[in-house]
């Protein structure tokens, strides 16, 4: 008798546990679980952040209500070696702000086209369900302001992009970004998180010192520069993003193009674990990994033995003559166990 | 009482005159003056453009579009001359115009409802203005703004030829112009004019066109093959005749986010004019 109930009990486990797993499993089935969410009381200004920083991790906090500001801007700033570039931004930087949210959150997003501007601009956030991803509703010509509301209901990294035509020229000249969106109860804690987004520009002089966007370069996939955030050296020198050793280290990495696909790889590092496109599959143990055009990737390591790690697209002639690189610099106590120089001592 | 019917009379003796001293009119006045009863000049020379077929940058391979004769001002119109049109017609000052015809940046760089700053000169083109205060303005003028593909029609010359679009460096010449900020603040005809004699057309502000949204409505010929989606992401790659044609993608788009109250730093207007057969 005693043994007939342990049986079916583990059998009814066996069963609880397997319809738990479809559940989470199914996509459908979550954004519908994210819908049904309420984002409860007034609405405030979202937290967001220029790189390569961040902003607070979400935690387990329930779904809210968030206004996110971004400003278009057409901005001229060093690209490299004193070179000038007409940059076009989100927020006055290359890449635009971090927003970060959770599933179940509730977005006003406030996107205005700075007055000095030239051009109209929008946005279309891939983390975004419904038309265009907002494009449509976000078109604002100089100094008009557009308003979109939406709800975040898939987890993951996501890339966002200005979409007004001509919509090359306007993610070539750097209006792209990223968003992420934790799920349920955050994403593990660690000790340091950094935003790092790797595009292209093509360029010709306009003058001595200001290059402007070539389109012809841009149409044979030809560029310049390859840049990890907008400039040349922007995590180099004084810029490097640092970690002590023992600690986990985030990085979310996004790919605004707009042509090429990055290998993104960190020499003398493992992923320990890869969100590979920015997604809900982890993989682990991974080398080099892809990041499309228009994708991003979440990828942590735990930092063992210090030094200067360098990041590169290991399309390696990117890094080394067109400007994708950058460091981490680690700090800490040797460990010899893991890595020293030389051979055994006689 | 006899005061008031003198200075209505004075002020219809005015209207009358054609040199036209323009006085503040009372806003008790104001009322009994007809619309129709003002009109002011436009000295701009027009030039003759004459029609044909073109093919619009959104549409089909094979739809092209007929284009009548018409007549279209040399240049736009610039701040003295739409300061006149404010001083002839009250209801388009700054602080009358309704705001369903013009929203709050209208006018905004003027220093007053019928001054300026050093900082707009008189000879630069109008900007900040709606396309409602646009189309009254030519009204007044007796003149109308041009169509989209009037317009478009005339924007394909380069200074040598009246369509230069298969030109390799067509587009990117007028980029170049395109992305120079505040240069609606430059006065006009300082360039050189196109293979028609017009000018301006790219090098100092964007310009309403009567039916600056007509590319988000389907009708006519080109029913169901574009709609507001085809403007954007990828969607226009495929309904774009020339998808290098970068510049005609910025004037489109442009007009895409505009609705008839906006007033934007660099939108101004010219007007055109229909040339009757008999």
């Amino acid at each position: 008798m005693t043994y007939k109930l342990f049986v079916s009990s583990l059998l009814l486990a066996f069963i609880i546990a397997g319809c738990k797993t479809n559940t989470s499993d199914s996509q459908g089935v979550s954004a519908d679980k994210a819908i049904a969410m309420v984002a409860e009381g007034k609405a405030e200004v979202a937290e967001v952040t220029e790189a390569p920083n961040v902003p607070k991790p979400v935690g387990d906090r329930a779904p809210k209500k968030f206004i996110v500001n971004l400003e278009t801007t057409e901005t001229v700033g060093e690209i490299a070696d004193g070179k000038q570039y007409t940059f076009w931004t989100f927020n006055n930087h290359v890449p635009g702000s971090f927003i970060r949210l959770r599933v179940g959150d509730e977005v006003e997003l406030h996107l205005k086209n700075a007055a000095n501007s030239v051009l109209p601009h929008n946005i279309d956030l891939h983390a975004v369900t419904g038309p265009g991803g907002g494009a449509e509703a976000t078109t604002a010509v100089p100094g008009q302001e557009a308003v979109f509301t939406f709800k975040a209901l898939n987890p993951g990294l996501y890339v966002y992009h200005c979409a007004a035509p001509p919509v090359p020229m306007h993610i070539a000249n750097g209006m792209y970004g990223l968003i992420l969106v934790e799920p349920e109860g955050g994403l593990k804690k660690v000790d340091r998180e950094y935003y790092i987004m790797q595009g292209e520009f093509y360029t010709k002089a306009k003058t001595d010192s200001l290059l402007e966007f070539d389109n012809d370069k841009g149409n044979e996939e030809n560029p310049d520069y390859v840049l990890f955030n907008g400039k040349k050296g922007s995590l180099l020198g004084k810029n490097m993003i640092e970690a002590k050793v023992g600690e986990t280290v985030r990085l979310f990495v996004g790919n605004g193009g707009p042509n090429l696909v990055s290998s993104f790889h960190v020499i003398g590092e493992i992923f320990d674990n890869v969100y590979t496109e920015g997604g809900t599959v982890v993989n682990h143990n991974v080398q080099t990994t892809i990041i499309p055009s228009g994708g991003a990737a979440i990828v942590e390591f735990k930092v063992d033995v210090p030094g200067e790690y360098v990041l590169v697209d290991h399309s390696i002639f990117r890094a080394f003559n067109k400007g994708a690189i950058g460091k981490l610099k680690v700090t800490g106590n040797e460990n010899e166990k893991v890595f020293k120089k030389g051979g055994a001592k006689k | 009482m006899r005061f008031v019917y003198f200075s209505i009379l004075v002020m219809m003796i005015n209207m009358g005159c054609t040199s036209c001293q323009r006085e503040e009119v009372a806003p008790h006045i104001k009322k009994n003056i007809e619309q129709g009863s003002r009109s002011i000049k436009s000295n701009t020379k027009m030039v003759m453009i004459p029609g044909g077929k073109y093919k619009p940058f959104f549409g089909s391979d094979t739809s092209m579009i007929k284009v009548d004769s018409f007549l279209i001002d040399e240049r736009p119109v610039t701040n003295g001359e739409f300061l006149e049109f404010v001083k002839a017609y009250p209801e388009w000052r700054r602080s009358n115009v309704k705001r369903i015809y013009a929203d709050t940046n209208y006018l905004k760089l003027w220093t007053s409802d019928t001054t300026l700053p050093d900082t707009v000169p008189l000879d630069a083109p109008i900007t900040q203005v709606s396309w409602h205060a646009a189309k009254a303005y030519a009204n007044a003028v007796g003149k109308r703004l041009p169509l989209l593909d009037e317009w478009e029609f005339v924007a394909m010359a380069d200074n040598e030829v009246p369509n230069a679009r298969k030109k390799k460096s067509y587009s990117d010449d007028i980029i170049d112009l395109y992305l120079i900020k505040n240069r609606q603040f430059n006065p006009v005809k300082k360039s050189s004019p196109n293979y028609w004699g017009v000018y301006n057309m790219f090098d100092l502000v964007w310009e309403w066109t009567d039916d600056f949204n007509s590319v988000l409505i389907t009708g006519e010929s080109r029913a169901g093959e574009y709609s507001d989606k085809n403007m954007f992401c990828a969607a226009g790659a495929v309904t774009a005749t020339d998808v290098m044609n970068y510049a005609a993608f910025m004037r489109f788009s442009m007009r895409a986010g505009l609705k008839a109250n906006y007033t934007v730093n660099n939108l101004g207007f010219r007007c055109a004019k229909s040339i009757h057969k008999n």
